[in-house]
């Protein structure tokens, strides 16, 4: 059993608290206590059924006004997969927080409005799973009660949807015409829906197969702490620890360090009570160096047949993410896993309007802003193209006075 | 890679990332299945090496015996640093006022405990065992959660949280509340307990104990209960799911003694694990309220 980590988008109006609501309660994920919470709850459907979309509030001032502000988390298991939701609101007040959510998804599930089709927020959802490069899409075309679950609308949509798509290089789509509020084709195949042969959506989910496609990336190690233990039984150990972001590890492999750009070869990979004569994507592991070689936190072994980008000066796409906008003149702090060093935002390109993809010409980046921009390190970066291998190739930018995370680079190229 | 290796791995990863951005961390130990996993999770990431960091426990007074005795000897097992935080010390400082009542708990005082600690000790970043599914304003917080001077945790000004990059920077005097085990549930906690064999203090498992019935459940019959006539006192086969100051962890009852049976209750159980605390309980906006001042 693995997981499976999904991002919803879209708005209160889709229907998608009342999606996530219906995955939850169908599956027996809500527990009594938490379902008595709802049922006291001073909220209710028109038909006075509960209100499942409560699941998914969590903070007061939300509750408050009906909306989500904040990315939230659920948790659900069946006996195929774990999963994990990370919810996140839909309007483009929120572009920051639906862009946190996507970083840390696999598959993103967009809901249309039947009555709708695709509107300005689809095509701005659409846009920023792209850019965030989640490989699935899954289209769930929402409210078909509304519209007497009628084939010909689901149909209009998708092939409306297909050609928002293609623009996007978003390939692999599903469409699946559903019900949150009534649960057609959520958890249980509908019979309002005969026409429709596919999967229902639970279904999909726990059958997609997502970690096929990062099989062939080349092997990244970022080292986030040096393992010394200088005992007098050790006193020669000397282990650097961390979690490989892409690709696998064998013992034996030649590897280079960055930025340094010395070589050594890896002599043993170590966890906790044994040795692994491999280290796939996403195991945290401790490697052993045939050389000893200065190498610290903020260093990355690279698999020496395939160098990453090594550069000060990169082209890439950012999405700023604070109230007081992008200072051009000012220092910042990049940080690429765990390396941190000090950065200038050089210059914008542009400005990209994501509810119609256009391009604009402007000096100003604002909160929930998405461009191009170039910025210039104080020390290089090693990483690879985000939209090849988004592992090594996301960092994200701190005010140094505030210490706040201001924004998130998806890096492209070095200059 | 199987869901409690990739749960694993993501923990150790968090741990790792404390050790290299903080000064001055430090590992909450309740005593509780949670913080006895991340202590595992602490192992997996630092060995052969020390741990970069010491056990902070916050002591009611009000802790189980069973728990205490786990932690004293887990630390000692494991050859690390154990600090102790007394409530009872900041009340008798003044800093603390005792509740008065039935109902009375010293559980919201740990908040003024675990401040004074952080602040003798200059820890910069606290280890604590919360899980997004415990409660739903869990739900929304981040892995590296800042919190202010007065410990305060601002729901509204929360970074950013992006891939697995986490911003641990600071000014001086605030710190950072971290949850490795964020992404876990509570059956993935005692799955884990069983894979890796970690052993748990013996109030986890059923046995007998005096209990009162007390707004509907069963809470263990201990002094600090301040149990009188009204209060009816039986015997009863009965085991925790969460192991909490005793004013406020109910128990369950239930005949589990062993771990495959307890993960088949919990799988099939109706109660959600904070279900059976009481703090929770006053509002429903309870522990969104205990975070912003400051609790764990």
């Amino acid at each position: 059993m693995d997981i499976l980590k999904f991002l919803t988008a879209g708005s209160v109006d889709d229907g998608k608290s009342t999606l996530i609501g219906r995955l939850l309660y169908d599956t027996d994920s809500v527990l009594a206590d938490q379902l008595e919470a709802i049922q006291n709850a001073n909220r209710k459907n028109d038909d006075g059924t509960v209100d499942l979309a409560i699941l998914t509030d969590g903070l007061k001032a939300e509750r408050e006004q009906g909306i989500t502000i904040d990315v939230a988390y659920k948790y659900f298991q069946t006996h195929k997969r774990k999963f994990i939701i990370a919810d996140t609101p839909g309007h483009i007040q929120y572009t920051r927080n639906m862009v946190t959510g996507a970083s840390n998804a696999d598959l993103a599930i967009i809901l249309i409005d039947a009555r709708k089709g695709v509107i300005e927020q689809t095509i701005r959802h659409s846009y920023l799973v792209s850019l965030l490069a989640l490989k699935h899409v899954v289209v769930c075309v929402n409210k078909m009660d509304m519209v007497a679950y009628a084939e010909d609308v689901f149909e209009d949509i998708k092939a409306s949807y297909l050609t928002l798509a293609s623009q996007l290089n978003l390939k692999q789509i599903t469409f699946i015409p559903v019900s949150a509020l009534r649960g057609d084709n959520i958890v249980n195949s509908s019979l309002n829906m005969a026409w429709y042969n596919g999967k229902c959506l639970l279904e999909h989910l726990e059958t997609v197969e997502v970690a096929e496609q990062n099989k062939n990336l080349p092997a990244r190690f970022p080292v986030q702490w040096v393992i010394r233990p200088q005992t007098d039984e050790l006193h020669d150990y000397r282990g650097y620890a961390g979690r490989v972001a892409s690709g696998a590890f064998n013992v034996g492999d030649a590897v280079t360090v960055y930025p340094s750009g010395t070589k050594s070869n890896i002599t043993k990979i170590e966890v906790f009570g044994g040795e692994l004569n491999q280290a796939t994507q996403g195991a945290s592991v401790t490697i052993h160096l045939q050389d000893n070689l200065d190498i610290s936190r903020g260093d990355l072994l690279a698999i020496s047949s395939a160098a990453p980008t090594v550069a000060n000066r990169i082209e890439a796409d950012i999405c700023w993410m604070d109230t007081k906008p992008l200072d051009t003149s000012q220092m910042y702090l990049i940080q690429h896993h765990s390396k941190v060093t000090k950065c200038k935002i050089t210059d914008i390109l542009y400005k990209v309007n994501i509810n119609t993809l256009e391009k604009i010409n402007t000096p100003d980046l604002g909160l929930n802003d998405i461009g191009r921009v170039e910025i210039k390190t104080a020390d290089e970066l090693a990483f690879d193209p985000y939209q090849l291998n988004k592992n090594n190739g996301g960092a994200i930018i701190i005010d140094s006075r505030t210490n706040v995370t201001v924004g998130a680079l998806m890096l492209r190229a070095g200059l | 890679m199987d869901y409690l290796d990739q749960l694993e791995a993501e923990a150790i990863a968090i741990l790792r990332e404390v050790a290299g951005q903080f000064e001055k961390p430090a590992l909450l130990f309740s005593g509780g299945k949670d913080s006895i996993t991340l202590v595992r999770l602490a192992e997996k990431a630092f060995r052969p090496g020390k741990f970069p960091f010491p056990l902070v426990h916050i002591d009611t007074g009000h802790n189980f015996p069973e728990t205490i005795t786990f932690r004293d000897q887990l630390a000692e097992s494991i050859g690390e640093k154990l600090i102790i935080g007394l409530v009872q010390d900041s009340i008798d400082s003044g800093k603390a006022v005792e509740q008065k009542g039935k109902n009375a708990s010293r559980n919201a005082l740990q908040t003024v405990t675990l401040l004074e600690t952080i602040e003798k000790y200059g820890f910069d970043a606290c280890i604590g065992g919360a899980r997004r599914d415990e409660e739903k304003a869990r739900a929304k917080e981040r892995i590296f959660s800042v919190r202010d001077e007065f410990g305060q945790w601002d729901p509204k000004r929360q970074r950013p949280e992006l891939w697995n990059t986490f911003n641990g920077k600071i000014h001086k005097g605030e710190n950072v509340r971290i949850f490795p085990i964020s992404n876990w549930t509570e059956l993935d906690v005692w799955n884990y307990i069983k894979r890796e064999k970690i052993a748990l203090p013996s109030i986890y498992f059923a046995h007998q104990r005096e209990v009162v019935f007390r707004n509907g459940q069963f809470m263990a019959a201990a002094e600090a209960l301040q149990i009188d006539e009204d209060d009816e006192v039986s015997t009863r086969t009965v085991r925790f799911r969460t192991v909490g100051d005793m004013t406020c962890t109910a128990a369950v009852e239930s005949e589990k003694t062993d771990i495959d049976d307890i993960i088949l209750e919990i799988s099939q159980s109706k109660i959600s694990e904070r279900g059976a605390r009481m703090d929770d309980k006053v509002s429903e906006a309870a522990m969104e309220d205990r975070k912003k001042g400051g609790y764990f």
